[in-house]
C-alpha cells in the first residue's frame, strides 16, 4: 500500500492512477472515480472524458513536457509528475517550470520512484504531494521535509535568494 | 578568502546529519546499493580498486593554513599519510573507511570544508585560473564570481539529478590556465564595447571519451544576470539532455546534436522567462563577495630587491628554479610561486601530511595563510615577498618541495591509473616516472621550455591527455596495456584538441618514442618558438615519420 503525503501527513488518496496500457472503459466501469491518466488517454478518449462524473487529471512522464498539454492549466485540479526512476532528475524541471513560469497553482504530485531522500529537492522545486514508493515509511518520509534550514538558492517555497536575506 | 556566515555554517551541519542517516540506513539495509549511491558520490565518496575514496571540494583551488593543517590530519588520521591534488583543485584520499566517513566530514566542516558535490551527476566544484586576483594581467579576479557560483549551486534542487557531471570553469586572466574551454560551461571574464564587464559564456566542452571544445552560447552577460543565463543552460540541459546512454550525456553531446544555433535558441527562450527574476544578482551581492577576496595588505615594496639579485646572480640551483617557478605579480616587489609536486618517483599530485603541515607553516610565514591548488596538480603560493624568496626557497627544499620543472616536460598531469582506479584500463603513474627518469637532466628540459605531457589511464581522461601537447592515452588491447600518443593539444586560450600520432606503444617504449617526438622538436624549432608552436606549424606528419621510421 502506497501512501500519501501532503503538508506534512499522510492524507487519504481521492484519486486513482492509471497506467500506460489502460484503455477508456475503466471510466464507464467506475463512474464516479477520480482518475490520473497518462498525457496520450488525455489526448486520446476526449468524448469518453468529458462524459465521465468523477475528475479526471493528467499525469507526465518524465520525458513528456509541458507544452504538450493542451489544456488550459487552471482546469486541471492537479498534475502528476512520474519519477520512472529516482534519479531521473527531469520531473524537477518541470515542476519549477510549472511553478514560476506557468503560474500553475493546483497540485503537483510525485508519483513513480519517489524515495525518502530526494523529498526536501522536490518541495523546493513545487511538488507539493508525494505518492511514496511502497516500501518507504512515511514518518521517516515527513521528516525529510526539514533536512535543511536554509538554502542558497531562490526556489518555489522561498523565491528569493539567500543573497537577498543576508 | 571566503568566509562562512550562520547560514553557510547551518547548511553544512545539516547535510552531516543528514549524510550520517543515510550511511546509517546504508549499512543496516534499509538503503539499498543503487539508492545509497548518489547520495555518497554527492558526499564525495567512490567505491575503488582498493577502498572507498573520499574526494574532498577546494572550492575555486583556494586553501588557508587551518585547512592545510585539517587535511594534514585526516590523511593521517583516516588515511595512509598521503592526499592527491586532481585536476579540477580538489584533494582526495584513496583509503578512508566508510564507517569513518560522516567523522571525516564533521572535521572538515570545522574548518570551513566539505565534500559536497565534488562526484555524481551534479554540478560539481567551480574552479579558475590560479593566478586569480594577483595576475599582471587578469581583467579582474574571478573567484567572487566562482563563489557566486558555488553558492548557487551547492544543493541546488532543480540540477541535482543531472544526465551527467557538470563542470564550470570561470577565468579572468588572458593566459588560461583554468582549461575554461574544455568544461561544460566556461566562462571568461570580458569586457564588451561599452567598457562595461561581464561574462563570455560558452558551453558543451569537455574530455572524455569524446573530447569538444566548447562553442559560445552568450557572446555577453552583465553581471547581474549571471545566475538566470547559467540556469537556462542547465535548464535545457536537464530536460534535453540524453539519458539512456551514460556516454553521450554529457551536456556536450547535446549541443552536437542539436546543433549550437538550435541550442542557443532554446536556451535564449528559457532565459527570457526567467531573466530580471528572483535570481538577478544585485551590485549589494556581487561587493559582498568581493570584499572577501580583496588584496592582502601588501608592503610598498619595489621589485627587484637586492637580496634577490644578489642571490640569482650566485646561487645556480636557486636561479634555476626561480627562473621556471617564479611569475610576475601585480604588485610591486611581489611574487607568484609554484609549487611543483612532480619529484620523480612520487605521483603526480600526491602530497604527504608532512608536506600539507609544513606548506601551512610556509604560507603563514610567506604568503598570508593562503595556498591553492591548480589544475595542473601543484600548489601556489600566491603572494611572496621578492625578499623572502631565497628563504623560501631553502624551506621548501628541505620538503622536497623545490622541484624547479614548473610547466617543464617534466611537470605532467596524471591520473592515479589502474593502480587505484576501477575505471582504468592501464596504469599511468609508472608512465610518468619512467618519463621523468629519461628527462632528468634539468638543462635539457630547459633547453625544451614549456612542453605539457598529460596521461590518462583510460578514455575518461582525468589526465587530459586530449590537451596535452603530448597526449599518452593507456589502451587495453587483449589484455595487454598499451599506450597511445597524441599531439597538438594545448587547454589554453588557444584551446585545441590532440591528434593520434599512430598504433599505439607499449609501456616499455615509451620514453623513447617521447625522446623521439622532442627531437624532432629541437631540430625543427624556430629560435624561442615554444612545442605547441612548432607543432602547430610543420604539423604531425615529421613527428610521425620520425617515430615510427624503421631502420634500414
Amino acid at each position: 500500500m502506497q501512501s500519501l503525503i501532503k503538508s506534512g501527513k499522510v492524507i487519504q488518496d481521492r484519486w486513482t492512477l492509471l497506467q500506460d496500457a489502460t484503455g477508456p472503459e475503466i471510466l464507464q466501469a467506475v463512474p464516479e472515480k477520480n482518475f490520473i491518466v497518462p498525457l496520450n488517454f488525455w489526448k486520446l478518449y476526449n468524448s469518453e472524458i468529458e462524459a465521465h462524473l468523477g475528475n479526471i487529471t493528467i499525469w507526465l512522464d518524465s520525458h513528456e513536457f509541458v507544452d504538450e498539454i493542451d489544456t488550459d492549466l487552471s482546469d486541471l485540479p492537479m498534475i502528476a509528475l512520474n519519477f520512472p526512476i529516482f534519479s531521473d532528475g527531469r520531473p524537477y524541471t518541470t515542476a519549477r517550470e510549472l511553478r514560476e513560469v506557468l503560474n500553475y497553482r493546483g497540485e503537483i504530485r510525485a508519483i513513480g520512484d519517489v524515495l525518502r531522500d530526494q523529498l526536501f529537492y522536490m518541495a523546493q522545486c513545487g511538488f507539493d504531494s508525494y505518492l511514496i514508493r511502497h516500501d518507504q515509511d512515511p514518518e521517516a518520509c515527513i521528516k525529510a521535509f526539514d533536512d535543511f534550514q536554509a538554502t542558497y538558492q531562490g526556489n518555489v517555497l522561498t523565491p528569493d535568494p539567500l543573497f537577498n536575506r543576508r | 578568502m571566503y568566509k562562512y556566515d550562520q547560514y553557510d555554517h547551518q547548511m553544512l551541519s545539516d547535510r552531516i546529519k543528514q549524510f550520517r542517516d543515510q550511511t546509517e540506513r546504508y549499512i543496516s539495509g534499509d538503503l539499498s546499493e543503487a539508492e545509497f549511491l548518489p547520495l555518497r558520490l554527492q558526499n564525495g565518496l567512490y567505491i575503488q580498486r582498493m577502498a572507498p575514496m573520499l574526494r574532498v571540494a577546494v572550492p575555486y583551488g583556494m586553501l588557508s593554513s587551518d585547512q592545510l593543517r585539517k587535511l594534514a590530519f585526516i590523511s593521517n588520521h583516516y588515511d595512509k599519510g598521503y592526499g592527491h591534488l586532481t585536476t579540477r583543485q580538489n584533494i582526495q584520499f584513496n583509503w578512508p573507511a566508510l564507517e569513518d566517513l560522516p567523522d571525516i566530514l564533521e572535521d572538515l566542516s570545522k574548518v570551513e570544508m566539505h565534500a559536497i558535490q565534488t562526484s555524481g551527476n551534479c554540478i560539481r566544484n567551480t574552479t579558475t585560473d590560479q593566478f586569480a586576483g594577483v595576475s599582471p594581467e587578469e581583467l579582474e579576479d574571478s573567484r567572487p564570481y566562482c563563489e557566486i557560483i558555488r553558492q548557487w549551486s551547492t544543493f541546488h534542487p532543480e540540477f541535482a539529478y543531472l544526465p551527467r557531471k557538470f563542470k564550470i570553469a570561470v577565468c579572468g586572466t588572458t593566459e588560461d590556465q583554468a582549461a575554461t574551454q574544455v568544461h561544460d560551461i566556461g566562462i571568461y571574464l570580458k569586457r564588451n564595447p561599452e567598457g562595461e564587464i561581464g561574462f563570455q559564456i560558452l558551453a558543451g566542452g569537455g574530455l572524455g571519451r569524446t573530447p569538444v571544445i566548447g562553442r559560445e552560447v552568450f557572446e555577453f552577460v552583465s553581471k547581474p544576470h549571471l545566475l538566470t543565463a547559467l540556469e537556462a543552460i542547465l535548464r535545457v540541459y536537464n530536460r534535453l539532455g540524453r539519458r539512456d546512454n551514460k556516454y553521450k550525456a554529457r551536456i556536450k553531446i547535446l549541443v552536437k546534436e542539436t546543433g549550437i544555433d538550435e541550442f542557443k535558441n532554446l536556451v535564449f527562450k528559457e532565459w527570457q522567462k526567467i531573466k530580471n527574476g528572483p535570481s538577478t544578482l544585485t551590485e549589494q551581492e556581487i561587493d559582498r563577495c568581493k570584499s572577501y577576496f580583496i588584496a592582502p595588505s601588501y608592503e610598498e615594496l619595489a621589485d627587484d630587491p637586492e637580496e634577490l639579485t644578489s642571490e640569482l646572480d650566485k646561487n645556480l640551483l636557486f636561479k634555476s628554479w626561480f627562473d621556471q617557478n617564479v611569475k610576475p605579480h601585480k604588485k610591486l616587489g611581489y611574487s607568484i610561486v609554484s609549487i611543483c609536486l612532480k619529484e620523480t618517483g612520487v605521483a603526480p599530485g600526491d602530497i604527504t601530511d608532512v608536506q600539507l603541515t609544513c606548506l601551512a607553516d610556509i604560507a603563514e610565514e610567506f604568503s598570508f595563510g593562503e595556498v591553492r591548488v591548480t589544475h595542473h596538480q601543484n600548489i601556489v603560493l600566491a603572494d611572496v615577498k621578492q625578499a623572502d624568496l631565497l628563504t623560501l626557497w631553502k624551506k621548501l627544499d628541505k620538503e622536497s618541495l623545490s622541484s624547479p620543472n614548473l610547466g617543464l616536460l617534466t611537470d605532467m598531469i596524471c591520473c592515479p591509473g589502474g593502480d587505484f582506479c576501477a575505471l582504468a584500463n592501464a596504469k599511468s603513474l609508472p608512465i610518468a616516472e619512467s618519463i621523468q627518469r629519461q628527462f632528468a637532466q634539468e638543462q635539457f628540459l630547459k633547453k625544451v621550455g614549456e612542453l605539457r605531457v598529460n596521461i590518462s589511464g583510460c578514455m575518461n581522461a582525468c589526465g587530459h591527455h586530449h590537451v596535452g601537447n603530448i597526449g599518452i592515452l593507456g589502451v587495453d588491447k587483449k589484455g595487454e596495456e598499451f599506450y597511445q600518443i597524441s599531439l597538438g593539444g594545448s587547454s589554453k586560450l588557444k584551446a585545441s584538441l590532440g591528434k593520434i600520432i599512430g598504433p599505439a606503444f607499449s609501456q616499455n617504449e615509451i620514453p623513447e618514442v617521447i625522446d623521439k617526438i622532442v627531437n624532432v622538436y629541437l631540430g625543427a624549432r624556430n629560435e624561442g618558438e615554444a612545442f605547441i608552436d612548432t607543432y602547430n606549424r610543420i604539423g604531425l606528419q615529421p613527428f610521425k615519420e620520425y617515430v615510427y621510421a624503421k631502420p634500414d
